[in-house]
């Protein structure tokens, strides 16, 4: 690797890094609008003009607070939750396409941190990290409601990865890559994926809500039973990390689905504009984030419109719904590819 | 098209783990040491709604969740073992498409089994 490569890659990092934190910041106010939005009210309205500083004041305010390690905790552990739970919210933005590439001084660089062939396999894999923030931080705070709501955090969060991986696996299929940039190659345009995977689609979205325990599967944090659930115990910046985490996941969520099925950076008509390469990719990152802004508009709208699930529900759409769906999205998918490629033949 | 990639494009993953562990130290270890320390024994105490706590937390829970982890053990190794097919989808063709319908149906055989025996039933 050059040394103007890795001069790129570390500003890009620490570029993604601030995004990932800003963007989570700003949702955390966004969220409180489109709340009050919902139910007729203002809304956080004064820091700032629109109450836009109030993100700044609710983190400086988070920093402030005193940091509370009950008696009965297990300290280590206890502080090793939250970290895992934010320091895996942050890995998982590495194999994001965020734009296609930027020719500087005639040297091309791509707009991805990184782009491995196993992109998908390893969000699966931070993500599955993630689900130990949650059952540590729960289990040492030594407090029966932090207990029941890690267990239920990690047991509905491993339900739902399983028809999450299984309705990738058609994508994975159709494009015959893990390779997220490769994904994203694969729609050129206006021809995405949502319009050949609508099932899958809809699957792997309800699997990043539950994923990122948002509502209607926000049972680990059920305050009408919970109280506060898996972070009952915690305060200060550790309790922070968990909230941060959430919305970091859900930022990373909606850029994978818009990955996967939306596209990516590509847009309709790219070709025709006319434009040159740099501004055509910094477009298509301008696009991209929309894209992504919407669908995290759609898990706040999501949130404010429908009631919660009860925990046997919610076991039985993970298991019985979801899961034979995601195989018979499989089988579908195969049987009109092999019809496509002409491939329904035994002779080789 | 065969796409490989080398032990470098893992450098900046590496990368990343730096910046973010050492946000998440940096922020803890600052947090620890600007925050008001005014502690007491009720306030370090465990939270059970203001009232005494009861006991330990350290108390058997509901089998269910252990049964939810084994069996999602086992079926997230059979989807694992379906990516490396589905990213060969189209080179193995119809025998590919056979073979993964016998494992998906062994898959479902089993899948039928443990819905019957009753294991994902909560009450």
């Amino acid at each position: 690797m050059e040394v103007a490569d890795l001069i790129f890659k570390v500003i890009f990092v620490l570029a993604v890094f601030g995004i990932s934190l800003l963007v989570a910041m700003y949702s955390t106010y966004a969220e409180r609008k489109v709340a009050a939005f919902f139910q007729d009210r203002l809304g956080p309205n004064r820091a700032g003009p629109f109450g836009i500083l109030q993100p700044l004041a609710d983190g400086v305010k988070m920093f402030m607070k005193e940091e509370i390690i009950p008696t009965n905790s297990d300290k280590a552990l206890f502080i090793l939750g939250p970290s895992i739970a934010m320091l895996t919210a942050c890995m998982t933005g590495v194999v994001i396409p965020w734009g296609n590439s930027l020719i500087i001084n005639g040297k091309e660089f791509v707009m991805q941190i990184t782009d491995v062939n196993i992109g998908i396999l390893y969000i699966f894999g931070v993500v599955s990290i993630g689900v130990y923030g949650i059952m540590i931080g729960g289990w040492a705070s030594n407090n029966k409601f932090s207990l029941l709501g890690s267990l239920r955090a990690s047991s509905q969060m491993i339900s739902y990865e399983l028809a999450m991986g299984m309705s990738i696996i058609a994508i994975v299929m159709m494009s015959g890559t893990l390779s997220v940039r490769e994904i994203v190659l694969g729609q050129p345009g206006g021809h995405w994926n949502v319009l050949y995977q609508p099932l899958g689609f809809l699957l792997f979205f309800i699997c990043a809500l539950a994923e990122t325990n948002r509502t209607p599967f926000d049972l680990p944090e059920c305050e009408t039973e919970l109280v506060g659930g898996y972070h009952t115990e915690y305060s200060s910046m550790k309790l922070g990390f968990y909230l941060f985490a959430e919305y970091i996941n859900m930022f990373i969520s909606s850029a994978v689905i818009v990955c996967l099925y939306f596209g990516g950076y590509n847009f309709p008509f790219i070709e025709s504009l006319g434009l040159s390469h740099n501004v055509v990719s910094l477009l298509g990152t301008g696009i991209f984030f929309i894209k992504i802004f919407f669908f995290i508009f759609v898990f706040m709208w999501i949130r404010w419109t429908i009631p919660r699930f009860r925990y046997d529900q919610l076991m039985r759409v993970g298991w019985k719904v979801l899961l034979p769906l995601a195989v018979l999205n499989i089988v579908i998918t195969a049987i009109v590819l092999l019809w496509k490629n002409d491939l329904f033949s035994l002779n080789f | 098209m065969i796409f490989l990639s080398v032990p470098s494009d893992y450098m900046p993953m590496a990368i990343m783990f730096v910046v973010s562990i050492g946000f998440v130290l940096t922020t803890i270890f600052v947090t620890h040491l600007i925050g008001p320390k005014r502690k007491s024994d009720v306030k370090l105490d465990t939270f059970e709604c203001g009232i005494e706590p009861q006991g330990n937390s350290r108390i058997p829970f509901s089998i269910k969740y252990f049964l939810v982890a084994i069996l999602f053990v086992l079926f997230d190794v059979e989807v694992i073992f379906m990516y490396p097919w589905a990213v060969n989808f189209l080179e193995l063709g119809m025998y590919g498409f056979i073979e993964m319908i016998l494992f998906i149906s062994l898959f479902m055989l089993g899948f039928l089994y443990i819905v019957r025996k009753g294991a994902l039933k909560w009450e």
